[in-house]
């Protein structure tokens, strides 16, 4: 195989790594949105402040340290040296189901019947108040997190692809990240898993009949709070997985919160209503991007296509299919 | 009856009030453009924490500067071109000097400050041109600039490659703003000059992804990259280097580029990493002892003191040293200590960090010795690598303080300057 071919195939399976990272994100927005039709603005904060939380709770951080130090004149930062990973993960899995609750109670509760612009707008303020409260109770420190993901390119690819290569050229192996491979394993896991809880369980039906028709699922007796509040807590859960892989890839501070920023075309290509739509979209934009930056970048003097690039796909996908690849078709009766 | 005390109130505040504010005129106004939130305050906290250290200890210690408290209010900015402007507008009165903490704030402030008649101190950062004295008359970015720090980098690629780059290739990744385009008029003019080839990749803001920028490196192997980065930008291009395998001896940043916080996420695979720098981490100094006494040990600390002898906090406390200093030199030109805005940049023009004076402030071998001039704005140019040590976390200085390329970096500077002076009709000055 000529190194040309070899390299454009490395590029594609890079960018597929990274539409997963980007799929990610995407889902918790896919999930709120199907439920309960909220374009989860804060679905990126979510992700920070869940990544932040973990950190915390690992490092014996004491969460609001520097408010009650400044408050109260003491000096707490930390209660204990470290906390195992699963022991860590699984209380911020508790926090977020907390956090989904609180939202559900303060702001979604009072938001009944108004218009998608109110929750949106709702959702903004959230983003931003979420940021604060994380900011207050964690800090604003770059922090390592490490949950025994490994990371850096994968050595066995290196050496499996090193002699397709023609004899004599200059070629030295594919490269992917083995965190971007562990990411991918974990997405399908996620989809199968929430795809199984939504056909084979009560409770998935139930969040699918909401999906569905409000007032259908209310005339049923479901009850929608309980499965605002169980969506929310989902997403909360997806967030802390994109958390978990951002935050390993980049460390955890406060632009992990931008990450939303990526998941924005990948709903407009894959539609915001669809989970297989979030997948195809996150896979889409990232092999889109990344070919773009590597072929096409170099004829742009300002260069830097990564991040702009998909916003270009996305809006040439608006002015075809507007409701997005497999979003549901927009219908308009007169 | 009501009305009466109502009355009696209002002007009890309004005296009140009045006697504040001129006991306020009466003291120095320093006013910081900070970014404590959004993507770079991991970079902004430490760094502004170093500021309101050295100030607080300045006023616990020495009473102020000649007996002037020191007034520092702090305006968010949160790294926003836009936001630092209308920091500057709500600020500038009787402000001596203005730290910018963005090139792009630096860039829109440059003929702002100048029309109003306010000093602006880009500390290694900012319009590298600005170091011409002639022209910029009230812009100072001493002690080293960004043309110097890039030629200062390819001088330390020649040294390691005995005195010959002649068709290498030398990778700039850049943070794609007003900052990290900065060095590139230098590396282009530098590469003609040596003969290796520039490969100039930028990096959109925030860089949280660089995964095309690094399959590119990967593929064209420069034999060595250099960085222009800030915030997650750099942990992100560290961490990158390090999975492709990239020679982390070959991986040069910028001083920006070269804080524990750029290089601790991507753990063992920092190793080796390199940064310019223009002053020293640790808290080994006379300065570091005294902000502990008269500020950390009364519970006064900025932040949580967590960020106490780190490399951006350190470089707060050398930036935050030089203000000072341009206050007392402008004191002591002047003879008073209630001095002007204008006196002040007397007092900035003048300063001069020689050695003795940086160690009776506390400072000895903390920083190269540098002095403003009339003509020269731009401090010594003096800068030096430091390397991460992954295994110690911690950055060793590895090379002594060197200088750039003079030849180039002067010409440019006056290249530049002149155009800069010819858009906006001012006329040479310094005789």
């Amino acid at each position: 195989m000529s190194v040309e071919l070899l390299n454009f195939i490395e590029t594609v399976l890079n960018g597929l790594m990274s539409g997963v990272m980007y799929s990610l994100v995407a889902l918790g927005f896919v999930l709120i949105f199907k439920a309960s039709g909220v374009f989860n603005f804060a679905q990126g904060v979510f992700a920070l402040f869940a990544a932040l939380t973990l950190v915390g709770y690992q490092t014996g951080q004491v969460p609001f340290a520097h408010l009650i130090n400044e408050l109260f004149g003491t000096n707490y930062h930390n209660w204990y040296a470290s906390m195992p990973n699963f022991l860590a993960i699984l209380l911020t899995m508790i926090t977020m189901i907390a956090l989904a609750w609180i939202i559900e109670r303060l702001v979604l509760k009072h938001l009944i019947n108004q218009d998608p612009i109110i929750l949106f707008m709702a959702t903004i303020g959230l983003a931003f108040a979420l940021e604060g409260v994380g900011d207050l109770m964690w800090g604003s420190d770059v922090k390592v997190l490490d949950v025994g993901i490994p990371s850096g390119g994968s050595i066995w690819l290196e050496e499996a692809t090193i002699g397709l290569a023609a004899e004599g050229s200059d070629y030295y192996g594919m490269y992917v990240d083995v965190l971007n491979i562990w990411a991918t394993v974990i997405a399908v896991i996620l989809v199968v898993s929430l795809a199984l809880f939504s056909q084979y369980t009560k409770t998935g039906r139930a969040l699918r009949a909401v999906a569905d028709d409000h007032q259908a699922a209310l005339s049923v007796g479901i009850s929608l709070r309980s499965i605002w509040i169980l969506v929310w807590a989902i997403s909360g859960f997806i967030a802390m997985v994109a958390g978990i892989m951002w935050g390993t890839e980049s460390g955890v501070q406060f632009s992990l919160s931008l990450i939303a920023l990526k998941a924005l075309p990948v709903l407009i290509l894959g539609g915001f209503t669809s989970i297989p739509g979030a997948i195809i979209g996150g896979l889409l934009i990232g092999v889109g991007e990344k070919l773009a930056e590597i072929y096409i970048g170099g004829y742009f003097e300002t260069g830097a296509l990564e991040n702009w690039f998909a916003y270009v796909m996305a809006l040439v996908f608006l002015l075809f299919r507007p409701q997005g690849l497999f979003g549901d078709k927009i219908i308009e009766r007169v | 009856m009501r009305i009466k005390q109502l009355l009696i109130g209002m002007t009890a505040s309004v005296i009140a009030v009045s006697s504040y504010v001129e006991m306020a005129i009466a003291d120095l106004k320093f006013p910081m453009l900070v970014y404590r939130t959004g993507a770079y305050a991991p970079n902004g906290i430490p760094n502004a924490d170093g500021f309101v250290d050295y100030y607080k200890m300045i006023n616990a210690r020495d009473g102020g500067i000649g007996g002037e408290k020191i007034l520092h209010p702090e305006c968010e900015t949160g790294y926003k071109t836009q936001v630092g402007v209308e920091c500057y507008e709500k600020n500038k009165k009787d402000a001596m000097v203005f730290q910018p903490m963005s090139t792009g704030i630096t860039y829109q402030l440059i003929p702002k400050a100048t029309a109003d008649g306010v000093t602006v101190y880009s500390t290694g950062y900012g319009r590298t041109s600005a170091a011409n004295g002639k022209v910029f008359k009230w812009i100072f970015n001493a002690p080293v600039t960004y043309w110097d720090g890039a030629s200062i980098a390819v001088r330390h690629i020649l040294k390691n490659n005995f005195g010959n780059i002649k068709g290498k290739k030398i990778a700039l990744v850049y943070h794609n703003s007003a900052y990290g385009k900065e060095p590139i008029r230098t590396l282009q003019t530098l590469s003609k000059k040596h003969g290796f080839k520039l490969m100039l990749l930028p990096v959109d803001h925030p860089g949280q992804e660089q995964k095309a920028t690094w399959l590119k490196i990967r593929k064209a192997r420069p034999d060595n990259v250099l960085m222009w980065g800030w915030g997650v930008m750099n942990q992100v291009a560290v961490k990158s280097a390090a999975s492709i395998k990239f020679p982390m001896d070959k991986f040069i940043g910028i001083w920006w580029s070269g804080s524990e916080n750029d290089v601790l996420p991507a753990g063992q695979g920092a190793h080796g990493y390199k940064s310019l720098t223009f002053n020293a981490p640790g808290t080994n100094f006379q300065v570091h002892a005294d902000i502990k006494k008269f500020v950390h040990d009364k519970g006064q600390a900025s932040g949580d003191g967590s960020h106490f002898g780190t490399v951006l906090y350190n470089r707060g406390l050398f930036q935050a040293m030089v203000q000072v200093e341009a206050a007392v030199v402008a004191q002591k030109i002047h003879g008073t200590s209630k001095i002007t805005p204008a006196m002040y940049r007397d007092g900035m023009e003048n300063v001069n960090l020689s050695a003795k004076r940086l160690e009776e402030l506390g400072f000895k071998d903390f920083a190269p010795p540098f002095k403003n001039t009339c003509e020269n704005h731009g401090g010594s140019g003096l800068a030096a690598v430091q390397q991460w040590d992954a295994k110690a976390k911690k950055w060793n200085m590895i090379t002594e303080y060197m200088y750039g390329d003079s030849d180039v970096v002067q010409k440019l500077i006056a290249e530049d300057s002149s155009k800069y002076a010819a858009e906006q009709k001012i006329a040479e000055r310094c005789g």
